[in-house]
């Protein structure tokens, strides 16, 4: 009896506090720190005291946290470094920063930028003549609309794997690359990771780009321009021919998935994968020899991949902009913390310095690195998310032969024309 | 004897009644607030209370009242409630009560509540919110303008304006230049520079970095006029150490509650729809949340690209979900009586066989299955077909087929358990007398058991409908909602039931509306609401008649 009515006000106490802490929509400490920010600003305290709120992911956190005890002995600004599942914290954040409960800073990656600013969480940065310290690609991801929002850090991007031991030339054209491929005797000359469904046109786009289709315009500062889509143009026709072709040739096969690609070259049975940096470690692991080349070009021009730049934003609620500005610029935008972001992670670095000492040092990162330095950025404005709509599944239908290449290819950019209005 | 007999036990049940009123003495002696009980009930009171009155003050001072009024009103009632004697039922119900309010009604009410707004991207937060981020994503830096070496001044002495904030800095020309808010930049007469940078001025204090973290909100909001016209641009900085000139793309009427672009000079109206929006439509974003009413329900069933699939997905809904359920009660049923049958040897673990597929988490079954399903490497074509390019997941109606193949082997291991429990539960002398009575084992099926089953099971059975009705886990994983036909121009596949459609509509795609999507999940929760009480009721009827 005793028992249980202890029992009950133990968990009534919780429950007030749980609704207390509920109510704030995050940590009860953040709302004390602020409080306690507030009262120190009308005061105007000799000692400058306070804290940063940093979003960081847990490959990150390690290398921040050095950062921030490097801060915190210059400026006396502790940071707290709160650990974010990558995946969640766009949401997080935009739900988060009208609340004011949002961090003053987060990870995050460049295609966000559209959600971001469309909701009005992120405020820009002004690096100035930092901006040029930066490798040109990554600024340009992380302008939208003729702004810097946020301090870039890396650069990823897809090349072309080739398996050594069968192929030891680098392909010129995609052509040469399928002939090399089936001259070496591998069961599949060339494989990349497609879903039956949805193909996968961030795998395909250095081809549709070497068909002169790129998914939009760009403006002069490196930003696209959604009123102009280019994916229907006459180059995207090609591509969906091509497309047809490679899909009844067998080349390009939708029911080989990404880890069923993966897998095939690392059991040496295919000579070239189209990948990122990320299937590397497993490849190696299995003992087969790699080497990065450019991606080869099925068109006439280019073959340039969607590059995706990582960095950190900046709240636009941030009520310690000074610290938070001082931090990302001078420290996270340091070549120290970007080199060592780079060894943690095994991205290449965005800081130009850090960049090329990267890529001196690695042969693997220089082969993606030589081909992200070139790529375009993938778009981060709104109107991308029709795109993806509808472009994976008409890639799909005509890989599959389900009907007539240039109809489907016409219909998509209509429907994407459609919903973008 | 009858008298003895009647006098003994009359004794034993006055016995009886004081040793009952004895226990019950004790009893209450053993519940009345002792002064140990009533002591911990302060101390742990007194805690409950400061840290409700902390939470508060804190809440307040951010002005969320609502909340903090809230957090109070619990409290007292929760004190109130534990402090009085008796109540006994509060007493065990209060903590439950705050649990329940918290996590289940305060989110249902606000689903409830979003159906009513345009949240969504784009309409994310308060309009003083969206006017700020406005202002602040349209200020842009001057082209060629140079970067300033900045210090931030204070008006030392008793000038009027006390701590009134200024910015310094030093031209192209070694100029040193002063100014504050709404107060161009003037040149200034004794000042130190030391490496481009202010270090000292008359009548002013230059402010340390450790001043400058103090201040941070009124630094970076200080706007400084580079001269009289306000064409040339401002100086902001946003780290205290560089400034730079910016001019504005927007001008904020506060009076008129208007947006003017600054070049073009269109004017942007807030004309109720949580946006300035122009004389020709166009919007300007972020916007902010406001009410719509019912726009969202109306959306719903009106909106071209919305009806459409809404009708199909609806029925394919319906279907999947009764199937799914027929399916899986039918296999559970049967394995269920095979599995009892008496003559069937090492039935216990051929049970355990069963529940396997029970074990495993489903959307890591589904995932598996996706990949066994795969038209070329799957383990279905290839082992089982014999090669066959069957295309399981990827032909409109084949895929149906497969989610519902995959749904009744994630779904029979629950509908054999629960049959196994309720065929046990069917005294055999039943079957027995039919058999008597001549009737074949079909007919003692069908006119006996099975109408004693339903009995039983129906409200299972129910369950399991509107579970499917919401089995968002395996669409998901299995097929994402596809296969798609892409000439439709819509993005709901043929497999997409009615929650994976609302997944699409609030998460996936260009926008985001969860305005849209809480509409839809109100409207998904009155059909199957409906659906539960009408079956409800007519097995209630099917009670009565046994």
């Amino acid at each position: 009896m005793k028992t249980t009515r202890t029992f009950g006000r133990f968990t009534a106490a919780l429950g007030v506090s749980v609704l207390a802490l509920t109510a704030c929509g995050g940590s009860g400490d953040d709302t004390s720190a602020d409080a306690e920010n507030d009262t120190e600003q009308d005061t105007a305290a000799p000692e400058a005291s306070g804290e940063l709120t940093v979003w960081v992911d847990a490959d990150r956190a390690e290398v921040l946290a050095d950062a921030a005890a490097d801060f915190e002995a210059d400026t006396g600004i502790a940071v707290d470094l709160v650990q974010q599942d990558f995946g969640e914290i766009r949401d997080q954040f935009v739900s988060q920063v009208p609340t004011g409960e949002g961090p003053d800073i987060a990870v995050g990656a460049h295609d966000w930028l559209g959600v971001l600013v469309t909701n009005g969480v992120v405020a820009p940065v002004e690096l100035g003549d930092a901006a040029a310290d930066f490798v040109e690609v990554a600024t340009d991801a992380f302008t939208y609309d003729g702004q810097i929002y946020g301090v870039p850090y890396s650069i990823e991007n897809i090349a072309l794997l080739r398996n050594t031991e069968l192929v030891d030339e680098t392909p010129e054209t995609f052509q040469e690359m399928v002939e090399l491929g089936e001259a070496s005797g591998a069961e599949y000359p060339f494989v990349v990771g497609l879903d039956p469904q949805a193909a996968d046109p961030y795998h395909l786009y250095p081809f549709q780009m070497s068909f002169g289709a790129p998914v939009f315009g760009q403006n002069d500062d490196g930003s696209y321009n959604a009123e102009e889509l280019l994916i229907g143009n006459e180059g995207g026709l090609e591509f969906a021919d091509w497309l047809a072709e490679q899909g009844s040739a067998g080349v390009l096969n939708t029911n080989i998935d990404g880890d069923l690609a993966a897998e095939t070259f690392n059991d040496g049975d295919a000579a070239f994968l189209l990948t990122g940096p990320w299937n590397v470690p497993a490849a190696e692991e299995a003992g087969i020899s790699v080497a990065v080349d450019p991606i080869p070009a099925a068109g006439d021009e280019d073959a340039q991949p969607f590059a995706g730049v990582q960095g950190f934003f900046l709240s636009s609620q941030s009520e310690n902009v000074v610290a938070a500005t001082t931090f990302m610029t001078d420290y996270i935008g340091s070549p120290e913390v970007q080199t060592a972001l780079y060894e943690a992670g095994g991205r290449a670095p965005a800081l130009t310095e850090s960049f090329e000492a990267a890529l001196a040092e690695d042969e693997i990162v220089a082969g993606f690195g030589e081909v992200g330095a070139e790529a375009v950025p993938m778009p981060s404005i709104p109107e991308m998310g029709a795109v993806w709509d509808y472009w994976g599944a008409t890639e799909a239908a005509i890989i599959n032969g389900e009907g007539d290449p240039a109809e489907l290819w016409n219909q998509m950019a209509e429907d994407i024309a459609g919903a973008i209005e | 004897m009858a008298q003895r007999i009647t006098r003994e036990s009359a004794r034993s049940a006055s016995d009886d009644l004081r040793r009952r009123r004895r226990r019950a003495a004790t009893f209450v002696a053993a519940t009345a607030p002792g002064w140990k009980l009533m002591l911990f009930k302060i101390v742990v009171l007194g805690l409950l209370c400061a840290t409700a009155l902390y939470a508060a003050l804190v809440l307040f001072f951010s002005d969320r009242w609502l909340v903090g009024s809230l957090v109070i009103l619990g409290a007292v009632a929760l004190t109130w409630i534990y402090l009085q004697r008796g109540a006994l039922p509060a007493k065990y119900l209060a903590p439950g009560l705050v649990f329940l309010l918290i996590f289940q009604i305060f989110v249902v009410l606000y689903s409830g509540y979003v159906a009513f707004t345009n949240y969504g991207t784009g309409h994310n937060s308060t309009k003083e919110h969206a006017v700020s981020a406005i202002m602040l994503q349209n200020q842009h830096r001057v082209p060629d303008s140079p970067a300033y070496p900045v210090s931030v001044l204070e008006s030392s002495g008793d000038l009027i304006g006390g701590d009134e904030l200024h910015f310094a800095v030093v031209d192209s020309e070694g100029e040193v230049l002063i100014g504050a808010d709404e107060e161009p930049l003037e040149p200034a007469e004794s000042a130190e520079v030391t490496d481009g940078r202010v270090t000292a001025a008359e009548g002013y204090e230059v402010l340390e970095f450790a001043d400058l973290l103090n201040r941070q909100q009124e630094i970076t909001s200080l706007v400084v006029p580079l001269s009289e016209d306000p064409n040339d641009g401002y100086l902001r900085t946003q780290d205290g150490q560089r400034a730079y000139v910016y001019t504005s793309g927007y001008v904020y009427d506060e009076d008129a509650d208007t947006m003017t672009h600054a070049e073009s000079g269109t004017v942007y109206r807030d004309t109720g729809e949580g946006a300035f929006v122009s004389e020709n439509g166009e919007q300007l974003m972020p916007g902010w949340r406001v009410h719509v009413g019912m726009d969202n329900f109306v959306r719903a069933v009106t909106e071209d690209s919305i009806r459409s699939p809404l009708i199909y997905v609806t029925l394919w809904t319906f279907a999947f979900a009764f199937l799914s359920v027929a399916t899986t009660f039918i296999l559970g049923l049967f394995l269920a009586m095979v599995f009892n049958d008496s003559r069937m040897k090492s039935r216990k673990y051929y049970r355990l066989v069963m529940i396997l597929p029970y074990a495993f988490p489903g959307f890591l079954s589904a995932l598996v299955w996706a990949g066994m399903m795969n038209q070329e490497f799957g383990f279905i074509n290839n082992v089982l077909f014999g090669g066959a390019a069957i295309p399981w997941l990827t032909d409109p109606w084949l895929a149906k087929v497969s989610i519902l193949i995959v749904n009744l082997w994630l779904g029979f291991p629950y509908m054999f358990l629960v049959c196994t429990g309720a065929l046990q539960a069917i005294p055999d002398e039943l079957t027995e007398a039919a058999q008597m009575d001549g009737a074949t084992p079909f007919q003692a099926f069908r006119a006996i058991k099975l109408p004693l089953l339903l009995t039983s099971l129906a409200p299972l059975l129910i369950s399991s409908f509107a579970f499917n009705f919401n089995n968002f886990n395996l669409v998901y994983m299995l097929t994402g909602g596809g296969p798609r036909d892409v000439s439709a121009g819509v993005n709901v596949g043929s497999t997409d039931i009615l929650i994976s459609m609302v997944y699409k509509v609030a998460f996936v795609g260009a926008r985001a509306d969860y305005g849209l999507a809480s509409a839809f999940s109100i409207l998904i929760f009155l059909i199957v609401g409906t659906i539960s009480v009408i079956a409800f009721r007519r097995t209630k009827a099917l009670e009565e008649l046994n």
